[in-house]
């Protein structure tokens, strides 16, 4: 393939190479069960350990806090219904009507087993409304399960706002961190978050492997019955090699923290900023002050982003939409919906989410490329000459 | 990522027949900002009916751009009637296929093509749908009863999800799946029985466009003539599910028999070419 510009990073990211280096060797030499009595298994329950370390670093938590797990719908699985299940006699769940599907749908699960289910509506920056949540827990309330930052828009909620609220009523307090992690730094020594889960794939660390941090004296009932491993929490021999490199992956992060926030933000800046002042009918979604610094969600008025997406890739840049064709689902994403995006802008809608591999080389060949295509589309949709008649008609 | 054949890329990458098309003999418009997807096409016809030139402009995805392109290119040259003739699997045919989750875009290239038709006819939307025009089903996509009976039963549907991809109803919320079932059954049951009752010639029942065309050709070419000899003359006013209206002129207006000339002549001759459930009604005007 010639040239990829991988403008995609919150779908996944690149595995780093200092990342898998040190995975190489768990498949090959060091394939011993950390479980075993034997030395040769038992070298590489070390490895495990000095991972749950590198992992507890990154979020400030003990490592003892740390439960490696396949994924971060499973993490986000496991924390909700862990909780519920550890408290049968509480049948109420809170949470976004953002979320990651991952959240979204497990709620639309319990609701047809008989839980009560409330999803706290955004405005049309993508921000919380924290009197509804206030007025939303109950004495009954199991757990809150909010996203730290969302995938589509990249807007952070305030989590310790929310957290304070939420321990003020006893109820468990549930962040999905997937977007987050890597991105903004965290302390949660320092937090009233009670579960908090991680995705390995989103911070240059291969798929299959994720994180739920559980605060100490948090009960959970596990999702996995199987063995003692994870300390009787979670059953399953232990995705070693994907430890490792999730361990590495950390702490590559935690050192590139800063970078992520000041040259990616500033590349990403760059885009955004250049893409507003030279296409017109374009609008940025979510609020601009609170949001990951890798993230923007654009919306071109009157053209379609699957349209878009198609004209991208074959310049070889990645991104992804919210429109509805792209999905399969016939209704844009549920966030920009949630958000109130009008239609004419919903589906149009483009994310562009960077990483630390990001040049600035390539974000001037988007500049250049994209507002010729946008307008190659605008040529093809009537909703466009429509509106410029309008305009016209006005002046 | 959707598998679109090498033909749907070329039509999406390099659109034919793209634009406006000033002086246009009809526009025909489906589709909405809302829904996603909207179509607008526009023919230049010439006397002998034949489309001679045709633009389009859409807002939709790759495949809808890709099928609008390729609807261009199938009915360049074509005679109205012969452009009636196509269905919405001839034009994924075209393109090769469509993937199952857009097949909708290739109906929404014969929802167009059929508006275009009635707007050169000077007939209005409604009578697009058929019986059951004024029902929507589904709500979120605004999907009436007689297009999904329509796409079911020309696309041999057999369920919900298969009627989502051709026509989008039942994609939102849901709630009109109960519905969809109930149309998907009935279909079912008329392919059970249709071919003990109906004679081979009528292959598949006409559009309501279609009918109306029809219809007019009937009047215009069967009875007009006759009536004229004697001085007299006959319009179609409109047409109502099933019900022909018509206005008498000139001597047939204040003819006693007129009555007579509607059931024995006009009426007889309809239902034998056109539908057996026709009835046709004189309104005064």
């Amino acid at each position: 393939m010639s040239r990829v510009v991988y403008l995609d990073n919150n779908a996944t990211t690149r595995v780093a190479d200092e990342v898998a280096a040190v995975m190489l060797p768990f498949y090959t030499e060091l394939y011993g069960n950390p479980s075993s009595m034997h030395a040769f298994g038992g070298q590489v329950a070390r490895h495990i350990a000095q991972a749950r370390d590198q992992v507890a670093a990154i979020l400030g938590a003990d490592p003892t806090e740390i439960l490696f797990v396949s994924c971060g719908s499973e993490s986000d699985n496991m924390a909700i219904r862990g909780v519920l299940e550890a408290n049968p006699d509480k049948r109420h769940v809170i949470s976004t009507r953002v979320e990651h599907p991952a959240v979204l749908s497990l709620c639309n699960h319990l609701r047809k087993r008989g839980y009560e289910v409330t999803l706290l509506g955004v405005d049309g920056e993508g921000r919380l409304d924290l009197a509804e949540l206030r007025n939303a827990l109950r004495p009954d309330t199991a757990v809150v399960s909010v996203m730290y930052a969302n995938n589509e828009t990249g807007v952070v909620f305030p989590v310790e706002e929310i957290g304070q609220i939420v321990k003020a009523h006893g109820a468990a307090f549930h962040v999905d961190a997937v977007q987050a992690v890597g991105k903004l730094p965290l302390d949660l020594s320092q937090s009233t978050i009670d579960l908090l889960s991680l995705s390995g794939h989103k911070l240059h660390a291969p798929k299959g492997v994720g994180v739920l941090y559980i605060r100490k004296g948090i009960r959970l009932v596990p999702l996995i019955i199987g063995g003692h491993q994870e300390r009787n929490r979670r059953g399953g021999t232990e995705n070693v090699a994907s430890i490792v490199g999730l361990g590495r992956a950390c702490e590559l992060a935690r050192a590139a923290l800063r970078e992520e926030n000041d040259r990616v933000r500033r590349l990403r800046d760059k885009l955004e900023d250049g893409i507003l002042h030279s296409v017109p009918n374009v609008r940025v979604n979510g609020n601009r002050e609170h949001r990951l610094p890798n993230t923007t969600s654009i919306s071109f008025e009157y053209i379609e982003g699957e349209a878009i997406l198609l004209l991208l890739d074959q310049l070889g840049i990645c991104a992804s939409s919210g429109s509805a064709c792209t999905s399969g689902s016939l209704e844009p994403s549920h966030v920009l919906r949630a958000m109130g995006v009008p239609f004419t802008a919903s589906h149009g809608s483009i994310r562009f989410s960077l990483s630390r591999y990001n040049t600035e080389a390539e974000i001037d060949y988007v500049l250049e490329h994209l507002p010729p295509l946008i307008e190659r589309l605008r040529n093809i949709s009537p909703f466009w000459k429509d509106y410029q008649e309008q305009l016209a008609k006005r002046s | 990522m959707w598998e679109y054949t090498d033909k749907v890329k070329d039509h999406f990458f390099n659109p034919r027949n793209v634009g406006d098309l000033p002086g246009a003999d009809a526009v025909g418009e489906v589709g909405s900002i809302a829904c996603g997807d909207a179509l607008r096409i526009y023919l230049k016809v010439d006397d002998q009916k034949r489309i001679v030139d045709v633009r389009f402009k859409t807002f939709g995805c790759g495949s809808a751009i890709a099928a609008a392109s390729a609807l261009t290119e199938m009915v360049k040259g074509k005679t109205l009637d012969e452009a009636m003739q196509i269905t919405n699997q001839q034009i994924a045919d075209f393109l090769g296929g469509l993937p199952p989750e857009k097949m909708h875009c290739s109906v929404m290239g014969r929802e167009a093509l059929e508006a275009a038709v009635a707007n050169y006819y000077g007939l209005e939307r409604k009578h697009l749908e058929e019986e059951d025009e004024g029902r929507i089903i589904c709500h979120c996509f605004g999907v009436t009863e007689g297009l999904i009976r329509k796409v079911v039963r020309e696309n041999n549907l057999n369920s919900i999800e298969e009627v989502t991809n051709y026509c989008k109803a039942g994609g939102g919320c849901q709630s009109c799946h109960m519905d969809i079932e109930e149309i998907i059954h009935e279909v079912r049951q008329e392919r059970v029985e249709t071919p003990a009752k109906q004679p081979a010639r009528e292959q598949r029942k006409l559009t309501n466009v279609e009918r109306i065309l029809k219809i007019k050709e009937i009047l215009e070419e069967e009875i007009r003539p006759s009536l004229q000899q004697d001085g007299g003359d006959i319009e179609l006013v409109d047409v109502e599910g099933s019900k022909v209206l018509v206005a008498m002129r000139g001597t047939c207006a204040s003819c006693p028999s007129s009555e007579l000339t509607i059931r024995w002549a006009v009426e007889a001759k309809l239902r034998e070419f056109v539908a057996a459930d026709l009835q046709v009604v004189e309104v005064k005007s």
